[in-house]
């Protein structure tokens, strides 16, 4: 043994005693990880959120110096970023300027031309200040930041912004600061505003950065009621020195002093910026996002057979992203800051540590045999996939290093983080979703134990004895009808949850209700913190309203309730914009200065008057100069405040020539905080014709996509009724379907055995009761029954021939005929039960309406019975055609089109004499029938106790019995003229039919047209049939045998001692015995092919080489037993009792797709063509498209919704299907099918 | 019509690789100009295109070609690729793809050589978890070597002397140093994208017949 097997042995050792401890102890154990995910998460706590917005550190004024770029051990609450200096310092002059006292015969640019004019005398100032002490001497110049050219693009600010030295801005920068060209400007207004941009604009505009308050502040319109107008110089200072901007601000204040103004003035805030995302970074990080989400998806579909798909999907993204966040915490608990964009690299490592391991984990638990213990599933599933867990894990752990090894400290960095992330990544995996999965196997199992439960009882008795040894030996029943037959649960249509949660959500219209209360919040949070928006604008009122906020007292002008007025040109108006409600009102002409009517005051929010800007002011201010302030702080200095009063006469003399000829433009009755909001209505309505645009779409839509009148716009389909199909619990009844069933009605029993070869039908019910239907199109001739415990009841059943195939649809008139009563033992007519629905024949065409009454004309059947008599002796071609055959059966009115071919006029000839000769042979009257095969026109029939009969199906005669046997015959195989019998005791019978004259091809029954099909030969009726024993098998199983098929030469048997042997037809001889599966065997296919395939009760599937006996593939499908088995040239097909269909490519063993079917749904298979694949639910059949998995169509067999199940399904060569349906069978034709093979 | 449903087919796949194609040459040349390094400046620069109009086109219809030819050559050589056939496995190769991309942009080296030598262990990284086949490796060398060759001979032919942005060498150097990397690693993801969607075809084309 080398080291790498040793090794492994080990390693798959400590996997399984893993998993069992694992499986053992799930609450701890995930109780243990939780806690440990938690507290490697703790340091994340540290981090700081994501998010765009500035953050705010204030320090004071007086001890301030530049911080220093090491971090100095514990500093209190400075932050992270508080480190080496600033970008820049802002320091801002606030003036607010007016024009006192007012003058009537001031016009309303008066307002603001003289003010703003004052601007440029400022500037001048505090650029030539100069200040000089010890040091030396400092002038702005020295310390202001230098700039060097706009930003490339920028082309049009070129005019405004300063492009060359300092960075000073003001208003007066629209003038290029020069006080000529603004003394010539003719309208101040359309200056300022030729920059601004069009359109909706909320974040910091050109004029927010020259005049630095926010716009509606600025009182710069002919609306200015306060007539204060307030900008700032702007400075931008790249260094700090305090001695001259306290020199400059001590010679601001003594030239303009500002009374009552108590600006608090020592505190300095470092404004930190955050990265900010572009698009150009963020489309790149949305695509890998959405790589991310892809392979997330793609992933996650492959977990599969499992309870809860998506709890499992889940726990798989949670370990992975607690693996990630432990990885980030453990980092930074060790000291390693994260330096990297997290959204960044998140992507990528989520892609290096993968979700393939818990997928593998998955697979590999699922596969193992489902009859273990859970606990040892997860053992043995962990500890077969340990050795490729741990190479994959040593693999990427590996490249991780080589990783480490280049250097480069980002890639360092990710590496790190990624090997730390893929431990932790592993320990979850063995730990957290382990766990998980041990709990969800459990719960499958849970729930496939309550599931199989009630499938076990509504399997039909006679089948299951075998399967289920206890009911072994079946109690000899004195009667068929003292058989008790549990009837599968009363059910409605059930839906899956899943469209449970969508008809809920539909019938609420819950969706619709959250997305509209969605967008109303939604616009409701834009208007409330858009910058420009209501918050701010609120803060003003109130800051304004009250008292409390103005240091000034009640000086205010008043602005709330406004009469509409005109103001401005009109001298009269100066008296009614000072109305009564002002709280003090103030002397309306009064000429003293700071009592003006423009009153100027400090509040506190001139403070921090930055604080109303954009958050992005600062941003864009510097972005213009190629300056980012991402990562990086600002300085904001306090404001310097300067008042400056503007007497009248200066206001007049700065005055343009054209100002008092442009009378402000008339806007009468509008507010002026009206004008100035009109940014924020117009995001309103914006967001409001969003919002109301968004909803119609979102209802058109829902009335297109589900319309209110659901189902209703299916076919209106003849005289079938609404009320007659069947509905769910929420009254949406499934469409109606285009190809109607057709019903044939007969049997007392629940049907038990189907048999075909493809022209006639054989049936038998838990009665006993043996019916032959024909199986050719157009005529559903049911010719004959051979009783078991009773005496052949007919009910014949002729159609018109002129339908073909396509006329199925549509409903016809047909007529019931019963042509012939066979007599048998007239004693047991006593002991009949009401066997008036057998006689009921006029079944096909009645709309349902008329199935759901009784029958319409119950038929006496003592008269039956009589007539029957009497209509046995005479020769049967008289009574049968003719009318007055038809008089005696129900006057349904009905004309008699029939033609009667020359093959039914044969076999009408030849049972009348047969039906003597059915009372030769003893019949048995006491055991029920289990097998039931039919070739040619024998019926071989199985019994329970063990006897083997062959039947005539065109007659109804028994024609031979073979009493070899004792056990009962629980499947039979009838091939050429060799009868197989499995027995109960596991034996295996050949029996050859011999007849004295060979086989011969007698007639043709059928459409004379139909030359295609193949005929089917018969016995004639004048042979003597005999059944000889050739070979007994006696123990060719341990246990009984439940699958007997034979094709190809060959018959296989499977049986419950988990084996499947292949025998050769004419010697009888065992060529293979197949060992493999793990279960009893429940399911066989063989066809001409000599494909072979088993399912067993561990829900695994096999496919075998007939030829060699080799296994060519096994693969697990299903939980619990497989039900089913169909091949087609390409696939295998298989049910299994947890409800699904499982399709798998046939050459290489591969899952292809499964189907859910509803719970509880029949079992039953059958391939119709090589790509129409039809399953039977409750009380339906299904059509599914193999190719794709689709379902085309549900046909409903019967109205109302009664629970049966069909159990059995037959495909025919003529493209039907026949399917058992309680005591009815139904005969449903695939048009489009039939039109395919002709 | 079984001949006209395979070229409707070859054409909805080319469609596909070359959508694919253009999409990633639009993303990942939005991450080198935010290194401001793009190989073709583009025309005006205020396009919402980062690169001049025919760089995408071309990326696409390489990757067309790409990804047709690699299922091609697997026939023709037959031997037909097995290896983690799964669409999570190529989205984790097309993540993997931009995560080279994203680091050949984000992440600073110390000189072009290291760049180099990184990228190169990464893109035969990408080769050894995704693809592991030779003529895989040999059709991404060759393609890898044959487009560096191309761009080489474009820009130096002065295809790009527009508006005075010509490359200053220590860029061109940086461009040259991992143009063939991305190359190659671009060739493998299509290549494996191609094969992806030559399997559904091959399935789909295999249940046609058995159809018919």
């Amino acid at each position: 043994m080398t080291l790498r097997e040793q090794l492994r042995e080990k390693i798959s050792a400590a996997f399984y005693r893993h998993g069992l401890l694992c499986a053992s102890y799930p609450v701890p154990i995930i109780l243990f990880t939780s806690a440990s995910i938690l507290t490697c998460c703790y340091p994340l706590l540290r981090l700081p959120l994501p998010g765009t917005g500035p953050v705010e550190f204030t320090t004071g004024v007086r001890d301030y110096s530049v911080p220093s770029h090491e971090p100095q051990g514990d500093l209190g609450e400075r932050p992270d970023w508080y480190r080496g200096p600033p970008v820049a310092y802002i320091q801002q002059v606030l003036v607010k300027a007016a024009v006192s006292p007012w003058d009537s015969s001031l016009v309303t640019v008066d307002v603001f031309r003289s003010p703003l004019s004052r601007a440029f005398s400022l500037l001048e100032e505090i650029r030539n200040h100069v200040h000089s002490d010890s040091s030396g001497i400092r002038s702005l110049e020295t310390l202001c930041l230098q700039v060097t050219g706009l930003f490339p693009g920028l082309r049009r600010m070129q005019s405004v912004l300063p492009e060359h030295g300092c960075l000073l801005v003001s208003p007066g920068n629209y003038w290029q600061n020069q006080r000529e060209l603004f003394d010539s400007d003719p309208d101040l207004l359309k200056t300022i505003q030729k920059h601004e941009p069009k359109g909706l604009h909320t974040s910091a505009t050109l004029r927010d950065l020259l005049f630095g308050v926010p716009g509606k502040y600025t009182g710069v319109s002919h609306y200015n009621r306060k007539r204060v107008v307030t900008y700032t110089i702007t400075l931008v200072l790249s260094s700090y020195d305090a001695r001259f901007l306290g020199s400059l601000r001590a010679r601001l204040k003594q030239l303009h002093p500002s009374a009552n103004c108590s600006l608090r003035d020592d505190h300095m805030v470092h404004v930190h910026f955050k990265e900010e995302i572009g698009i150009a970074e963020l489309i790149p990080l949305v695509t890998t996002y959405i790589i991310l989400f892809a392979y997330i998806y793609f992933s996650t579909r492959k977990i599969d057979m499992v309870k809860s798909k998506w709890g499992l999907a889940l726990a798989a993204v949670v370990t992975v992203l607690s693996s990630l966040l432990m990885s980030v915490g453990l980092c930074t608990l060790f000291g390693l800051t994260p330096t990297l964009n997290g959204g960044e690299i998140f992507p990528y490592l989520v892609v290096v540590i993968g979700l393939e391991n818990v997928l593998v984990l998955t697979k590999s638990v699922v596969s193992t045999p489902v009859d273990l213990e859970v606990k040892l599933r997860i053992a043995q599933g962990l500890s077969n996939e340990s050795w490729s867990i741990m190479k994959n894990m040593a693999t990427e752990l590996c490249i991780i290093l080589i990783g480490y090894f280049t250097l480069v400290p980002a890639i360092q960095e990710f590496c790190l983080f990624a090997v730390v992330g893929l431990v932790s990544d592993f320990f979850l995996q063995m730990f957290f979703f382990t766990t998980v999965l041990s709990i969800d196997i459990r719960r499958m199992e849970l729930a496939d134990l309550n599931r199989r439960l009630p499938a076990e009882a509504g399997l039909p008795p006679p089948k299951p004895g075998p399967l289920r040894p206890r009911e072994v030996p079946p109690p000899p029943r004195p009667s068929p009808h003292t058989i008790t037959l549990q009837t599968p649960a009363f059910r409605n249509l059930r839906l899956p949850k899943r469209l449970r949660v969508v008809y809920f959500l539909a019938r609420t219209r819950l969706a619709q209700r959250i997305i509209m209360v969605g967008t109303v919040i939604w616009i409701g949070i834009l208007v409330y913190t858009d910058p420009a928006g209501i918050r701010t604008y609120l803060a003003a009122q109130v800051s304004e309203q009250s008292p409390l906020g103005d240091p000034g007292g009640g000086g205010l002008p008043p602005h709330l309730g406004v009469a509409p007025v005109f103001r401005g040109g009109d001298p009269t108006s100066t008296l009614s914009i000072h109305p009564a409600p002002d709280p003090t009102p103030l002397p309306e002409n009064q000429s003293q200065g700071h009592h003006g009517s423009a009153r100027i005051t400090w509040g506190a929010e001139d403070e921090e008057g930055w604080r109303r800007l954009s958050f992005r002011h600062w941003p864009s201010l510097f972005s213009y100069y190629n300056i980012t302030l991402a990562k990086r702080y600002i300085s904001i200095l306090p404001v310097i405040p300067v008042t400056v009063h503007v007497s009248p006469q200066e206001a007049i003399e700065t005055r343009h020539p054209q100002d008092t000829r442009h009378p402000p433009p008339p806007i009468p009755k509008v507010s002026a905080d009206l004008q100035t909001d009109l940014t924020l209505y117009k995001v309103a309505a914006l967001g409001l014709a969003a919002g109301v645009l968004l909803v119609l779409l979102l209802f058109c839509l829902y009335r297109v996509l589900c319309p209110r009148n659901y189902g209703q716009n299916g076919v209106a389909h003849g005289r079938r009724r609404r009320g007659d199909l069947p509905c769910d619990d929420y009254g949406y009844s499934p469409p109606v379907s285009e190809i109607s069933p057709l019903l044939l009605r007969g049997h007392s029993m629940d049907i038990e055995c189907l048999a075909s070869d493809g022209m006639l039908l054989a049936s038998c019910c838990l009665a006993g009761q043996i019916r032959v239907w024909d199986a050719q199109t157009e005529r559903h001739n049911i010719d004959f029954v051979g009783g078991a415990t009773e005496p052949e009841c007919l009910g014949s059943e002729a159609r018109g021939p002129s339908v073909s195939g396509d006329g199925l649809s549509e409903e016809e008139d047909s007529y019931p005929l019963r042509h012939r009563t066979a007599p048998a033992r007239p004693t047991l007519f006593t002991d009949q039960p009401d066997l008036t629905p057998l006689i009921d024949t006029n079944f096909t065409s009645q709309p349902p309406s008329h199935l759901s009454t009784p029958p319409r004309e119950g038929f006496d059947f003592g008269g039956l019975v009589e007539r029957a008599y009497i209509e046995h002796e005479p020769p049967s071609n008289s009574t049968y055609p003719s009318p007055s055959s038809a008089s005696s059966s129900p006057p349904s009115g009905a004309q008699l089109q029939r033609r009667p071919s020359l093959g039914d006029a044969a076999a009408f000839l030849t049972q009348e004499r047969a039906s003597t000769a059915g009372t030769q042979a003893t019949a048995d009257w006491e055991s029920s029938v289990w097998a039931m095969e039919l070739r040619g026109n024998l019926i071989a029939a199985g019994r329970s106790s063990g006897k083997l009969e062959l039947w005539d199906a065109v007659e109804g005669s028994l024609r031979c019995s073979n009493e070899d046997g004792v056990s009962g015959i629980t499947a039979l195989a009838f091939l050429n003229n060799r009868i197989v019998a499995a027995r109960l005791n596991g034996s295996l019978d050949f029996f050859t039919v011999e007849i004295n004259k060979p086989l011969c091809l007698l007639q043709y029954r059928g459409a004379p047209g139909r030359g295609s099909m193949p005929p089917s030969p018969c016995y004639s009726s004048e042979d003597v049939i005999s059944c000889q024993l050739t070979r007994s098998v006696q123990c060719a199983h341990q246990k009984p045998i439940t699958v007997l098929r034979a094709a190809a030469g060959r018959v296989v048997t499977g049986s419950q001692d988990h084996t499947v042997r292949i025998y050769r037809l004419e010697d009888s001889c065992c060529l293979f015995t197949l060992q493999g599966h793990s279960g009893g065997i429940t399911a066989i296919y063989i066809d001409q092919t000599m494909v072979l395939a088993s399912g067993g009760q561990d829900g695994a599937i096999c496919l075998w080489d007939v030829l060699t006996g080799s296994r060519v593939s096994h693969v697990y499908g299903h939980r619990g037993d497989v039900t089913s088995l169909v091949c087609t040239t390409s696939c295998v097909i298989s049910s299994g009792l947890d409800d699904l269909i499982c399709i798998w490519d046939r050459s290489t063993g591969i899952k292809l797709y499964s189907i859910q079917q509803e719970v509880g749904c029949g079992a039953s298979l059958g391939v119709i063509s090589e790509s129409l694949l039809v399953t039977g639910g409750q009380g339906c059949v299904s059509f599914w498209d193999l190719n794709f998995g689709d379902l085309l169509q549900t046909v409903y067999l019967g109205q109302s919704s009664d629970g049966q199940g069909v159990r059995q399904l037959l495909v025919l060569d003529n493209a039907a299907i026949v399917c058992d349906f309680g005591s009815e069978l139904s005969l449903v034709y695939v048009p489009s099918v039939l039109e395919k093979l002709d | 019509t079984n001949t006209c449903s395979q070229t409707t087919n070859l054409g909805i796949r080319g469609a596909m690789l070359f959508s694919v194609g253009v999409f990633l040459a639009l993303v990942l040349n939005l991450l080198q100009v935010q290194r401001n390094v793009t190989l073709f400046p583009p025309d005006v620069i205020s396009s919402i295109f980062s690169s001049a109009w025919w760089v995408p086109p071309c990326c696409g219809t390489a990757s067309a070609i790409i990804g047709l030819l690699y299922p091609c050559i697997d026939s023709r050589l037959g031997e037909p690729h097995k290896f983690k056939r799964e669409w999570s496995s190529v989205m984790r190769c097309v993540a993997v793809f931009v995560g080279i991309n994203h680091a050949s942009a984000k992440v600073d080296f110390a000189n072009n050589v290291q760049l180099s030598l990184t990228l190169a262990a990464l893109s035969i990284g990408l080769w050894w978890t995704f693809d592991r086949s030779r003529s895989g490796f040999g059709l991404g060398v060759s393609i890898a070597l044959l487009a560096t060759l191309a761009t080489q001979l474009l820009v130096y032919n002065g295809v790009f002397h527009y508006q005075g942005l010509q490359y200053t060498s220590p860029d061109f150097l940086y461009i040259r140093s991992w143009l063939p990397c991305i190359f190659f690693a671009g060739v493998i993801t299509m290549g494996n994208i191609g094969r992806q969607l030559a399997l559904y075809e091959y399935k789909f084309i295999q249940e046609k017949t058995h159809q018919d």
